[in-house]
């Protein structure tokens, strides 16, 4: 399977390895595996407590290389981002940016879910009210935009 | 000066040897008569190839030269001994016992026969990649025609007990089928000795082309017969219709010849550079063999890197060493390879895995710059890895606590 190029960047010289504090409150941890997929994906968010500003994001990922330059790309993205805008996140738009093949797009739902984890975390640890989960229906309405949207295009 | 990429996935296929090409060359233009014409010279020039080659493809696996069909390659092979077994002994039974990690040839063909009401067994192999020879003879019933059970596994190069196996069959009156293709010129097979009476292999896995191979089908104690799976003109002893594939067999017969000669000595040379490779890879932490080490063909070793993913791992040198892996990191095919699962490796070491196979052409320039690039690949993932990280902090890897929304 051929790469884009910009998978190859990341995967070769990744953004954003490493570890922050998880104890500290200022940090939010969305360490995420599920039994269906080998992938195990930790996201990092430090969070500025006046504005909820996210000021660091870092990584760690085990799964194959589109896994691993896909959530690098995601902690790029994410600083800078207030924690509201950065739950806004949407795993396709992690899949245009790097133009993953099908076959990956279930690794960015997984790093889309460690980012909404993460947020909850320092969330959780601020006292704050925690994100909701998708339901089904909100879901299966997004999954008709985008069919939609794409049919538009 | 080392010369990039390189190869070293020969268990996939070899490259051909240029003294192959060489005495293939002249049957594509010159010597280009239909081995089947028996009233001229060209006819003739061809069908004295093919016996040449016949008698060097034979004498490799200590056969007589009558008893090769030369087939398209090993899967047509296994397809021929398999449904062409089934068929002709459809009096004597319908029963068929093989393992759980044969080729897909073997396993895909055994599906089919199963559709048209042939009962299989699988036998499982324990973590060497070994079948259970007290299962295997526990398993044999009244209806038993045949054990299909490879000489040597294609992914982790383990090699079955073939002799003891056959004498089970042979006591229970059952026919013996192997594919050799992964084991043939390799390492040293005999059907006599071996108790072989069918047996699958191809060119192109010893250095020669591809699109060619042979199934053998014993003649003598017992005479063994498959019923032909493709009509036409009757060629190969009416098993095997098809005008003869003469540039592709001759090719063969030569490859199989230069594989009698050296394997003596390229089996040692083979194995002393798949020694250093493995013994320097070991030398990394989390590190395993998969399979025996003890029963293995000299030039394949299968190691798992835990806490990295294959694919991970093959896209870091990927551009300069040609290796492959037992994962599939994909949403269509989660599942990781069934022949390492069937050692009853966990998905996290199956996914982990990378198959090694050096051939003719590996020099130990290779093995080091292979040894060199790999041990950096691995360190260098296990740093992007959480689950390295997990285990250097001592976590237990059992209880780690994932998120949840």
């Amino acid at each position: 399977m051929a790469y884009a190029e910009r998978v190859l960047d990341y995967y070769n010289s990744p953004r954003n390895v490493g570890a922050l504090d998880k104890t500290s409150e200022r940090v939010g941890t969305g360490l995420i595996h599920v039994p269906e997929y080998i992938e195990v994906i930790r996201i990092q968010i430090e969070v500025s407590p006046a504005r909820h500003v996210i000021t660091d994001a870092c990584f760690k990922t085990f799964g194959c290389g589109a896994a691993i330059a896909a959530t690098s790309i995601t902690t790029e993205w994410l600083k800078g981002k207030s924690i509201e805008e950065a739950a806004q996140l949407d795993h396709m738009d992690i899949v245009e940016a790097l133009n993953l093949p099908p076959a990956k797009i279930h690794c960015t739902i997984l790093i889309e879910d460690a980012v909404k984890a993460a947020i909850n975390d320092y969330r959780h640890k601020n006292g704050m009210e925690l994100l909701k989960e998708e339901t089904e229906e909100e879901e299966e309405e997004a999954e008709r935009d985008y069919e939609l949207e794409e049919e538009h295009n | 000066m080392l010369k990039l990429p390189i190869y070293l996935d020969n268990n996939a296929t070899t490259p051909c040897d240029p003294r192959v090409v060489e005495a293939m060359l002249p049957y594509f233009s010159e010597t280009f008569g239909n081995a089947s014409s028996r009233n001229h010279s060209f006819g003739w020039a061809a069908e004295a190839a093919v016996d040449l080659a016949r008698e060097q493809v034979a004498a490799l696996i200590g056969a007589d030269p009558k008893e090769i069909i030369f087939t398209s390659g090993a899967t047509e092979a296994d397809n021929l001994a398999l449904k062409g077994v089934f068929e002709m002994y459809a009096d004597k039974g319908n029963h068929i016992i093989t393992t759980e990690i044969e080729h897909k040839a073997v396993l895909d063909a055994c599906k089919h026969l199963e559709k048209l009401g042939a009962e299989i067994t699988y036998l499982k192999v324990n973590n060497e990649g070994l079948p259970d020879l007290k299962e295997l003879e526990a398993a044999i019933t009244a209806k038993t025609i045949l054990v299909a059970v490879m000489y040597a596994n294609n992914e982790i190069g383990v090699i079955n007990p073939i002799k003891e196996i056959s004498a089970i069959a042979k006591k229970h009156g059952v026919l013996m089928m192997s594919d050799i293709s992964q084991a043939a010129g390799k390492v040293p097979v005999d059907v006599n000795r071996d108790g072989i009476d069918l047996a699958a292999f191809s060119a192109h896995k010893l250095y020669g082309p591809k699109g060619v191979g042979a199934l053998y089908v014993r003649r003598k104690s017992p005479r063994v017969k498959v019923t032909a799976q493709m009509d036409g003109g009757g060629h190969e002893r009416g098993m095997r219709s098809g005008t003869l594939n003469v540039p592709g067999i001759v090719a063969f017969g030569k490859a199989c010849e230069l594989c009698q000669q050296e394997m003596g000595a390229e089996s040692k040379r083979l194995a002393a550079l798949r020694d250093k490779l493995e013994n320097a890879l070991l030398q990394l932490e989390q590190t395993f063999v998969n399979g025996s080490k003890t029963n293995r063909l000299p030039h394949a070793t299968n190691i798992s890197f835990r806490y990295v993913e294959g694919e991970a791992l093959m896209m870091g040198f990927n551009k300069n060493l040609a290796l492959s892996s037992g994962s599939a990191c994909t949403s269509a095919s989660p599942e990781p390879s069934y022949v390492l699962k069937g050692l009853g490796l966990g998905d996290d070491l199956a996914h982990s895995s990378i198959r090694f196979g050096l051939g003719r052409f590996t020099t130990e320039e290779e093995i080091d710059y292979a040894i060199q690039t790999v041990t950096e690949t691995v360190n260098k993932l296990r740093e992007i890895s959480p689950l390295w990280e997990m285990f250097k902090e001592g976590a237990d890897m059992n209880t780690i606590e994932w998120s949840r929304l």
